[in-house]
């Protein structure tokens, strides 16, 4: 008898022939999140993983697990021999572990048998093996409906007994889908953006644009902190930070104020776009919202878009400020995008933005800043790079 | 790169002298003043040594002193004590507009709990109105809690005639003051002013963090805000910061209040004359005269962002403080300077200037000359059209 954990895949099963690749990504991905394990062994089942730990390192192991996309659920089963008088002396114990038995409770047992060379079938099992805790425990009555507890059994080569399953994140996983550049900044949205590509397998790089001293140093930190929580879910992030300040000023200066935030937001474009094609990263990833703010209009949206030749995914386009922040509550993210350090400094914010911008308007504006191209080298050529581990 | 520190009154460089003696009781002298063995007495002696030379400064009996963690600490413990203490007698609490956070938010906690609360306003000169004062002063008053040097702006109060006002018009009242921005850099006497308890900080002046304390006048019994072991007389529980304290006495020890006052002079009247001479559309809030302490300096410049301003001079390694927090979302303005009228457009552009012993004339003069170029530049986008 010995606890294990039993992680289970979902949509990755649906794969066809490439579904070994899913699979051996998924194995990869939970032995990384696992690093910190000085103990721990990985065996593929029928559709399964099981995963042995020490039994102190369970709950700490779970919760890593539910970070990781591409598994479906998890729960800590007790692994014992598959034979029925082991079955009945291990349901004994976990039935005393989950009840307290001072007043009466319900249960239902939940058999599946995988191994047709057992004796019993699935409703014959769960037959005998709740006539028997019915006859050890008189507290105890059979509810099929509701029950306090349910007795799940997986009956294969060897038997798995647990009582809760646990959900994960769902989604593929990450390194299955390519890579593509997040455009951080440091608010609510955009981290919500790149956990929600990196659950569809993709892998993320970051990149952040930093303009001290209009903006602070404690302001580039929370960056980094947003990251490393993002990372819990998405793995290792390379995280690119752009000293930003001259081509801010430059634009402050020689374009007119109604279109400096959206002539900014080409720049960032142009820039992601180089660094991305340096990593083999074929998109970029946005936390833009329609109609959030003047940058985020149709009209704004098409003009920073044809800055880059890359498609530009905006996972939360469609979604309103609330419910972007339930999901940044869920990833732990939002309590961090929230603290008063300023990302984009108000002096560079236009008192009245153009939201209607028309394409020609912008690009005759952006012309105007004659050493753009010589300023946005250099802006790359002093990138910062930083390797982001999920804390 | 040379680093120039102006920010004196959110903390200061720790004296070599204190570090050495610290270190002696964090190394060789580190028994617990508790314990019965000649270790314990040596820390002890310590412990007793800094407290003579506190109640030396203040002029009071070293019965009166007792060490805390520091500023807020001190006052959350007066405070709480002294309503407590008072409750029977009274429900009014008098207190000002422009104290610190550790004063302010307790009073607007026992407000929220059905308390008789004054705020007292303050005139552009960061003074109290006397006549307010006095009108709010009655038989139910149990308690007048008023800063003597703020730490936004420096301005100081007329401890003594706040003094005598209270005993005139109110005998129940407890009289208090957060003197953390005073001590080291004023002559204060508790006696002459009728004070019944005040609240100090020994990293404000030279001295450790952590550390701190309070006097009590003599026969005034308040209850302690931790309980436990029964050290400074049970009114504060936990094994004494013996290096802290004996640092803290250190650095209270061998200063002359007269000298700093005037070295701070100096610098201040420099800086502000060179100021409003260079950079236009500039204002003082804290001139200077008898009104302010002439260690701080709150000076404003209209259409700057003083957050950048700060992170500009930062490059430079000029190290200061905004008087007012700059934020697109929440417009957190300085409590103080609103309280003083200082305009809006003003705020935001407030810096704190704040000099110890160690600064100089010179680095007045780089501080200004990288102010003045950060400022245009600010400028040249706040302003454009």
């Amino acid at each position: 008898m010995e606890k294990i954990i039993l992680i289970r895949y979902g949509e990755i099963s649906l794969k066809g022939l490439n579904k070994s690749f899913f699979v051996d990504t998924l194995i990869r991905n939970i032995k990384d999140s696992l690093k910190y394990l000085e103990y721990k062994k990985m065996e593929k089942i029928q559709g399964r993983f099981v995963l042995r730990v020490e039994e102190k390192d369970i709950d700490r192991a779970c919760k890593s697990l539910l970070r990781i996309f591409g598994i479906a659920s998890i729960s800590v089963a007790t692994r014992v021999e598959s034979d029925m008088e082991t079955i009945k002396s291990t349901a004994k114990i976990l039935v005393k572990d989950e009840l307290d038995l001072s007043e009466p409770k319900t249960f239902k047992v939940n058999a599946r048998r995988g191994d047709k060379k057992f004796p019993l079938t699935s409703p014959q099992i769960n037959g005998e093996l709740g006539g028997f805790i019915l006859g050890e425990f008189p507290e105890l009555d059979v509810d099929v409906h509701n029950p306090d507890m349910t007795l799940y059994l997986e009956v294969r080569e060897k038997t798995y007994m647990y009582t809760s399953i646990m959900q994960g994140k769902g989604g593929l996983p990450v390194g299955t889908g390519g890579k593509a550049a997040l455009l951080i900044s440091g608010g609510i949205d955009s981290p919500v953006a790149g956990y929600m590509i990196a659950k569809r397998g993709v892998n993320l790089i970051a990149v952040h644009f930093h303009s001290y001293p209009y903006t602070s140093e404690r302001a580039r930190d929370k960056v980094i902190r947003l990251m490393e929580i993002v990372a819990r879910y998405s793995g290792r992030i390379k995280l690119y930070i752009v000293p930003f300040t001259d081509l801010q000023l430059a634009i402050g200066e020689h374009c007119n104020e109604r279109y400096s935030t959206l002539i900014m937001r080409r720049y960032m474009m142009k820039i992601a776009t180089e660094i991305a094609k340096r990593n083999k990263a074929m998109a970029l990833i946005t936390g833009e919202s329609v109609g959030q703010v003047a940058s985020q209009t149709l009209e704004s949206l098409m003009v920073t878009d044809s800055a880059t030749d890359l498609p530009v995914f905006r996972p939360v386009i469609g979604m309103d400020k609330n419910e972007i922040i339930a999901i940044a509550e869920e990833i732990e993210t939002f309590e961090t995008s929230i603290l008063p350090y300023e990302d984009c400094c108000t002096i560079f914010v236009p008192k009245h933005p153009q939201t209607k911008p028309k394409l020609e308007n912008v690009i005759r504006e952006e012309s105007f800043v004659e050493n753009a191209n010589e300023l946005m080298n250099k802006a790359i050529d002093e990138t910062e790079m930083l390797e982001i581990f999920g804390k | 790169m040379k680093t120039i520190y102006f920010d004196n009154s959110a903390t200061t460089k720790v004296d070599d002298s204190a570090i050495e003696i610290m270190n002696i009781y964090h190394r060789e002298s580190y028994g617990n003043p508790s314990s019965l063995h000649s270790m314990g007495v040596e820390a002890e002696k310590a412990v007793e040594n800094s407290r003579e030379i506190i109640a030396g400064r203040l002029g009071v009996n070293k019965n009166e002193i007792f060490f805390t963690s520091g500023g807020s600490e001190g006052n959350n413990f007066l405070i709480r004590g002294a309503v407590e203490k008072g409750r029977k007698k009274g429900n009014r609490i008098i207190t000002t507009k422009i104290e610190h956070p550790s004063v302010l938010e307790l009073f607007k906690n026992y407000q929220a709990m059905g308390m008789d609360v004054v705020f007292l306003d303050v005139d552009r000169k960061g003074q109290i109105i006397t006549d307010q004062l006095e009108e709010a002063l009655t038989e139910k008053t149990i308690l007048v809690s008023i800063m003597m040097v703020n730490n936004e702006v420096g301005s100081i109060q007329d401890m003594k005639a706040v003094g005598r006002l209270i005993r005139k018009k109110s005998r129940y009242a407890l009289y208090h003051s957060d003197c953390v921005q005073a001590f080291g850099k004023m002559d204060i006497s508790p006696t002459d002013s009728n004070l019944d308890m005040i609240t100090f900080s020994a990293h404000k002046m030279h001295g450790p963090k952590g550390v701190g304390g309070v006097y009590i006048k003599k026969g005034l019994s308040i209850n302690p805000l931790i309980k436990g072991g029964g050290q400074e007389k049970a009114l504060r529980s936990g094994t004494e910061n013996v290096p802290g304290i004996a640092g803290f006495g250190n650095v209270a020890e061998t200063f002359s209040v007269h000298e700093r006052l005037e070295h701070f002079n100096k610098l201040k009247k420099s800086f502000i004359k060179r100021a409003l001479k260079d950079i236009p559309d500039t204002i003082v809030n804290s001139p200077a005269g008898e009104n302010f302490i002439p260690n701080i300096i709150s000076i404003s410049f209209k259409d700057v962002k003083s957050e950048i301003l700060l992170h500009s001079l930062e490059k430079q390694g000029i190290f200061i403080s905004t008087g007012s927090a700059c934020s697109s979302r929440k417009n957190i303005a300085s409590h103080v300077l609103k309280a003083m009228g200082v305009e809006k457009e003003y705020i935001d552009g407030t810096l704190r200037v704040s000099f110890s012993k160690h600064n100089t004339l010179e680095e007045v003069d780089i501080c200004l000359s990288a102010i003045k170029s950060e400022a245009e530049k600010i400028r040249r986008f706040t302003r454009r059209k």
